[in-house]
């Protein structure tokens, strides 16, 4: 089982809402398409399900040319971020919904909503309407939907974006789980790179309606191929700079900051992208070199600092664990993981790691 | 503790007992206060108990325009609805359709109701007006002023005419605001139209179609004017409807007891029925 797209272009009038995509999903396997809003999730998991059409390309699945075939013959199924529904039908009848319409027998319908129901603890809530439930109930139930059908394809559309903190975490770890098993291909749309690392599987990082990079979760945000793809995976933004390369000394431009590496590139103009956890109060890993630092902003974020700096014309955010409180104005030390470095050539190409 | 008394707050709401006072409170009393009186004018009453209320209950004229004003508005209500959710549903969601049928649609309920009354009295006329001289030059024979089956036909063609787009207005409103998002999950469901429109559009249409109900429940009951203008009531009582039929009563007559009897019953009847529709359309709601 696999899904394919085949240069699939996208136009709406004279807007390109999706460049020309090649993209292949293999069977059992869990795939993020993570952008910031507008790159082009939405519309990507709307042809993919045949809810619109290319505008040219193709979409293959199981080796079958399925580009202008029906939604409702196909196998699929879909979740969004708004709690989707039949209003006046109860949780049993909602989760059943798409099993009557194929024809499938009560007793089996029973059986199935009731399996499905316990994966996703809404046993209890079977007798419900919607609106009786709240928001992480009304979102199980439409994850129970999409999951009693024994789709190919499960859709899910930020599914998370609209419940409070806890919920999301609690769900969050869940999914990956509930399509264990199973035999289909799931994609995932998110905003956020935390759900990515969380769910793993394959990620795909979108900007501005193309597919920059896609591969293995932890590839892609540990060796991004270029600094896009690296700046759409990373919250909070990466920090960056650009630097300059004679020997074995790096130091980055208009300012003092420097450091030595053994980096086997040409002598020259780079730049350099560090994550915001790889800027700390403390010094980390073996390899650190020190960076004074004006705060600008210093916020806690659960049990982590987030501390936003200057330093020249540099304007970056480091993240710490740990409640490191500064306060505004202050000038304070800050340590830089050398080895966490990602290092881009002129034309913004990842340079190391590889 | 000293709690300072302020009673300044009860400055701000005279305005308002005032207004309902005179809109609302002393009419209804002065109809009250007819309703169980005889008065023989020059402010001279007679005390008369419910005598008027009994008299217009078990009066057969009374039965005969209540029961004409039964069957029109049930009618008025089984066309207009329907046919205001079927035009809803084919009208354009963007582009520049979307202000055209709107403003078409505004078009008939912006026209005052004595000028729909008088449109539709000469159009429907069967030498010179359109509608009746087309039917009659195509064979039938049709005279809304001389037979009753005409008049009824004609006074509900006006009211559909006229207040239909009531009912679209309201029933676009309600579908505008559904997600694209639940016809999609529809349509991966293998849903078909049908069931789109039973288990999505029409649950989701609730509430505007429940306002729409009642209004056009309400307006339909007291019609007045178009029918007034159009057919007066007649032929004979054909169109006599309840508020024609008081009228009547009240300065044709100048049998103000009875009159005010009537209005009372009337009244209590509108309300009555208001409450009872609005309480079992509300009544799931009151759940969550």
């Amino acid at each position: 089982m696999s899904l394919e797209l085949k240069d699939v272009e996208k136009k709406v009038g004279i807007d390109t809402h999706i460049h020309s995509t090649n993209l292949k999903l293999e069977k059992n396997t869990i795939n993020i398409l993570l952008g910031s809003t507008l790159a082009g999730k939405t519309t990507l998991m709307q042809i993919m399900a045949g809810l619109d059409k290319p505008t040219t390309g193709e979409i293959w699945f199981n080796g079958e040319n399925v580009t202008g075939k029906e939604v409702q013959k196909r196998n699929c199924s879909m979740v969004y971020q708004q709690f989707i529904n039949y209003p006046n039908f109860t949780v049993f009848e909602n989760i059943a919904s798409p099993l009557k319409i194929t024809g499938v027998k009560s007793d089996e319908i029973k059986e199935r909503v009731g399996k499905v129901a316990e994966l996703l603890k809404l046993s209890a809530m079977l007798n419900k309407k919607p609106d009786e439930l709240s928001g992480g109930q009304q979102q199980r139930t439409a994850l129970a939907r999409a999951l009693v059908k024994d789709s190919d394809l499960i859709l899910l559309d930020e599914p998370l974006a609209n419940l409070d903190f806890k919920l999301r975490e609690e769900l969050r770890e869940e999914l990956p789980k509930l399509f264990e098993d199973r035999d289909c291909i799931v994609v995932y749309a998110t905003t956020e790179p935390q759900d990515a690392l969380m769910i793993g599987g394959n990620t795909a990082t979108l900007l501005e309606g193309k597919v920059i990079q896609y591969g293995k979760t932890l590839d892609v945000y540990n060796k991004p191929e270029n600094l896009t793809s690296a700046r759409v995976f990373s919250d909070p933004p990466m920090n960056i700079a650009e630097i300059n390369k004679n020997g074995e000394t790096f130091k980055i431009n208009n300012n003092n900051v420097q450091w030595k590496s053994n980096l086997k590139i040409k002598d020259g103009k780079y730049k350099i992208g560090i994550r915001p956890h790889n800027i700390t109060t403390y010094k980390e890993g073996n390899n650190s070199v020190e960076i004074n630092g004006k705060v600008l902003i210093s916020e806690l974020s659960g049990s982590e600092s987030l501390i936003h700096f200057t330093n020249g014309k540099l304007n970056w955010v480091s993240l710490s664990n740990g409640i490191q409180s500064k306060n505004i104005g202050e000038e304070t030390k800050l340590y830089m993981n050398i080895d966490e470095f990602l290092y881009f050539d002129q034309n913004n190409r990842l340079v190391n790691h590889g | 503790m000293n709690k300072t008394l302020n009673q300044k707050a009860w400055l701000f709401v005279i305005p308002v007992f005032v207004l309902v006072a005179f809109n609302a409170a002393i009419p209804l009393m002065t109809v009250v206060n007819y309703s169980f009186q005889e008065t023989f004018g020059s402010n001279v009453f007679a005390w008369e108990g419910t005598r008027w209320f009994k008299e217009i209950l078990h009066s057969e004229r009374f039965h005969a325009s209540l029961g004409r004003q039964v069957i029109f508005t049930f009618i008025i209500l089984l066309i207009q609805l329907p046919l205001g959710i079927g035009i809803a549903l084919t009208m354009p969601k963007k582009g520049w359709g979307v202000p055209v049928c709107l403003i078409l649609m505004s078009m008939p309920l912006l026209i005052p109701w004595n000028v729909v009354g008088a449109m539709w009295n000469i159009f429907a006329l069967p030498e010179i007006g359109f509608l009746g001289n087309s039917l009659n030059s195509l064979g039938f024979d049709y005279n809304f002023t001389q037979q009753s089956g005409d008049a009824w036909f004609t006074t509900i063609l006006m009211d559909v005419w006229h207040w239909t787009s009531l009912v679209v207005l309201l029933s676009y409103a309600g579908l505008n605001s559904i997600q694209p998002a639940y016809y999609q999950a529809a349509e991966i469901d293998g849903a078909s139209r049908w069931d789109i429109f039973r288990y999505i559009e029409l649950p989701k249409m609730k509430k505007v179609l429940t306002l729409a109900i009642l209004l056009r429940f309400m307006d339909s009951f007291m019609i007045y004017t178009e029918p007034f203008v159009l057919t007066g009531g007649g032929p004979g009582n054909a169109t006599n409807f309840l508020s024609l039929d008081l009228v009547k009563m009240a300065l044709g007559q100048f049998d103000l007891g009875p009159a005010a009897a009537m209005s009372l019953i009337y009244f209590l009847i509108v309300l009555l029925i208001c409450w009872i529709f609005y309480t079992i359309m509300m009544k799931d709601e009151g759940r969550s």
